[in-house]
């Protein structure tokens, strides 16, 4: 059943705040997220080796090592708590008994860790999307769908203590559109296609939960803002397009809670903290500590109103110090130390206004991300009938944020972005208000790239 | 010829419309489409290739005006044919096996299409004897893999090899590009080349081919 949220769980910018949430998830071995405190999240992937059958002894050899290395540090950094997540690599999905056979083998490793040293912990397992490989992607049908949803059913099965995704329904189409700066296909892609297909997924998804008595974590707008948010850091696209994205990201993203995630939300989720203030769940974001997967123009900003703090993902490889995800892990710890330091003194307001007043004021994408605009973009969200009036009015109120922010010169923009933000607010203004005139229009200009089944339309 | 300057900064402006009533207007004119192309089009690109270089144009501006370009080459095609222009050469593009991500391929395959060069794009996810079965039948001048994972990048390494079993290996280049490799990278599997971005495609195919401009 449909759950659709009509107002704020948290009303207020006040409110928002690292490491509290007013719906805490308890999960894996004894760990409660959102309760007071945050944990990091460490996040891993192979080095350069290949992925297949002849070498997959190898592989199960990488995560056993990083999960012994788990053990080892979590006691010797006095973690209060933490969650590992393992993300699949493609054919670890396609082969579902691969991505289930790591899952296990984390397990037993985070089960260990509490028993013989009492630290709360919990294993995020997020099978990878692998619907897109065919143009237009067949995302109701299929192999790939059914290698998904039985890698979910497996990982479940074998000890993952939350599941995720990151869903590319309505990429085909976002793609092309970001590339070519066209506010009308982004939209579009956004409000329309990918929203159908995370509730097509995410009702599977917290069935085989339920079942397996696992945690329905979150989605990710990763394939969407994210690539935005990259392109936009290489000079390609203008940085506000990328954050009026992150606002109008948020809408796809909520629609898996609207069918029971409960949280905490993925780490590459940048537009979590609008979900937190909707559903009050707690959240996982990456910021400064996650410079070893992708740089960002919102390293402190991200951490405002995080639940978990990750460091996104790093290769399992030698540095100094000792292994890359132990090296991370330190960083995340001494960050949470932070975090948690400022919660328990009663300076989490003072410490949160330093996180935001750092970065808001040098990047549009920053400045989308603070509680008082987070407040806005979810107040401008709730209320709405549908998923496509909800993501129109997250992009508009993401536009009016910018053009207050550049009246006071609270956020310094050239004049190439100012240009941008007034094409931007013309192209939203000419949108029509009608889901279906959307579609008749968008049909015309990208149905070659998207299938209609695959989004029951 | 000041209609070719014009044509070249109508296309940088990315203004199909008057890109296309120019290409008419200068074949009406008896100009050669060969000098079309050359001294209008692709000097048009050129400058579009700079300015994103330099950071003054973002993608959405630099697709307009390869939009532009290929309105313009359409009228220009049967022109050129009757004439019996060659391009500046075929380039033979595709994602390594295992691999779904484009989006880099594809801005790469624009830029070089705006350098006048003929692109065969086929896709994404191409295992190492699709990519040998297409250079015999297309016969191209450079072949370009690209990788975004670094469990996916050792499958530029069996691609190369695939064309060297394959003894094509003298008649094609091969450049690589994506998020994990480098020119280290490059060199260590036996590619001809490595770009890490667009423009810098455009460059070394340039080079690769002996091509000045």
């Amino acid at each position: 059943m449909r759950h659709t949220f009509q107002t704020l769980a948290i009303p207020s910018r006040a409110g928002l705040m690292f490491g509290r949430s007013p719906r805490p998830v308890t999960c894996g071995f004894g760990l409660t997220l959102g309760n007071g405190a945050v944990f990091p999240e460490l996040n891993f992937t192979l080095p350069t080796m290949a992925l297949d059958e002849a070498n997959w002894t190898a592989v199960v050899a990488q995560y056993e090592e990083i999960g012994s290395m788990i053990e080892r540090a979590a006691p010797r950094l006095k973690l209060p708590g933490l969650v590992a997540e393992f993300e699949l690599l493609p054919p670890m999905t396609e082969h579902p008994s691969w991505g289930a056979q790591i899952t296990g083998i984390l397990h037993q490793h985070l089960k260990k860790l509490y028993e013989e040293h009492g630290i709360p912990c919990a294993l995020r397992v997020t099978p990878t999307d692998i619907r897109d490989v065919t143009k237009p992607p067949a995302l109701r049908s299929g192999k790939p769908l059914d290698q998904l949803l039985q890698s979910f059913r497996e990982c479940g099965s074998s000890g993952a203590h939350i599941l995720s995704i990151e869903s590319v329904g309505g990429k085909e189409v976002h793609d092309e559109a970001l590339l070519y700066g066209d506010i009308d296909g982004i939209i579009f892609a956004l409000g329309v296609l990918a929203p159908r297909d995370v509730t097509f997924l995410w009702e599977r998804i917290v069935e085989i939960c339920s079942k397996a008595h696992v945690v329905p974590g979150g989605d990710s707008a990763c394939g969407f803002a994210n690539t935005a948010m990259q392109l936009a850091g290489q000079g390609m696209l203008p940085e506000v397009l990328a954050a009026v994205i992150r606002a109008a990201s948020a809408v796809r993203s909520l629609a898996a809670f609207e069918c029971g995630a409960v949280g905490p939300s993925k780490d590459c989720a940048y537009e979590g903290p609008v979900i937190k203030a909707i559903t009050g769940v707690p959240i996982a974001m990456e910021g400064k500590s996650a410079s070893c997967a992708h740089f960002s123009p919102v390293g402190n900003v991200a951490a405002a109103m995080c639940d978990l703090w990750s460091n996104e993902s790093v290769q399992n490889v030698r540095l100094l110090s000792g292994s890359a995800p132990e090296a991370y892990l330190e960083l995340l710890a001494y960050d949470c130390r932070l975090f948690n330091a400022a919660l328990q003194s009663g300076s989490g307001s003072e410490y949160q206004q330093l996180l935001v007043d750092s970065d808001a004021r040098l990047s549009p994408q920053a400045f989308v991300l603070t509680p008082a605009a987070t407040t806005r973009i979810a107040s401008a969200i709730v209320g709405h009938k549908n998923h496509y009036g909800m993501t129109l009015a997250a992009a508009k109120e993401a536009v009016a944020l910018l053009e207050e922010a550049r009246a006071s010169e609270e956020l310094t923009m050239n004049v190439r972005e100012i240009e941008w933000l007034a094409r931007i607010s013309e192209s939203l203004e000419a949108l029509p208000s009608d889901e279906g005139r959307i579609i008749s229009l968008m049909q015309e200009r990208y149905g070659h790239l998207f299938s209609h089944e695959s989004y029951g339309l | 010829m000041k209609e070719l300057q014009d044509l070249a900064l109508y296309l940088e402006q990315g203004q199909a419309q008057k890109v296309i009533a120019l290409t008419e207007q200068l074949l009406a004119a008896s100009i050669s489409p060969q000098r079309i192309l050359n001294d209008g089009l692709i000097a048009g690109m050129a400058a579009v290739g700079e300015k994103m270089r330099n950071g003054d144009m973002y993608l959405p501006e630099v697709l307009q005006s390869a939009g532009a370009m290929q309105a313009s080459l359409k009228i220009l095609k049967p022109h050129l044919a009757r004439e019996g222009a060659q391009s500046r050469g075929r380039v033979l593009m595709g994602t390594v096996k295992g691999d779904m991500h484009d989006i880099g391929k594809n801005l790469v395959g624009i830029m070089l299409q705006g350098a006048g060069f003929e692109i065969v794009d086929l896709g994404v996810n191409i295992p190492p004897e699709k990519f040998v079965e297409a250079i015999k039948t297309h016969q191209p001048s450079i072949v370009a893999l690209s990788a975004m994972l670094t469990t996916t990048m050792l499958n530029m390494k069996s691609t190369i090899d695939s064309v060297r079993l394959a003894g094509l290996s003298s008649y094609v280049k091969i450049i690589i590009g994506g998020a994990p490799v480098n020119q280290g990278y490059a060199d260590q599997i036996g590619a001809d080349g490595y770009a890490r971005d667009a423009v810098l495609a455009v460059d070394k195919v340039k080079q690769l081919l002996g091509i000045s401009a």
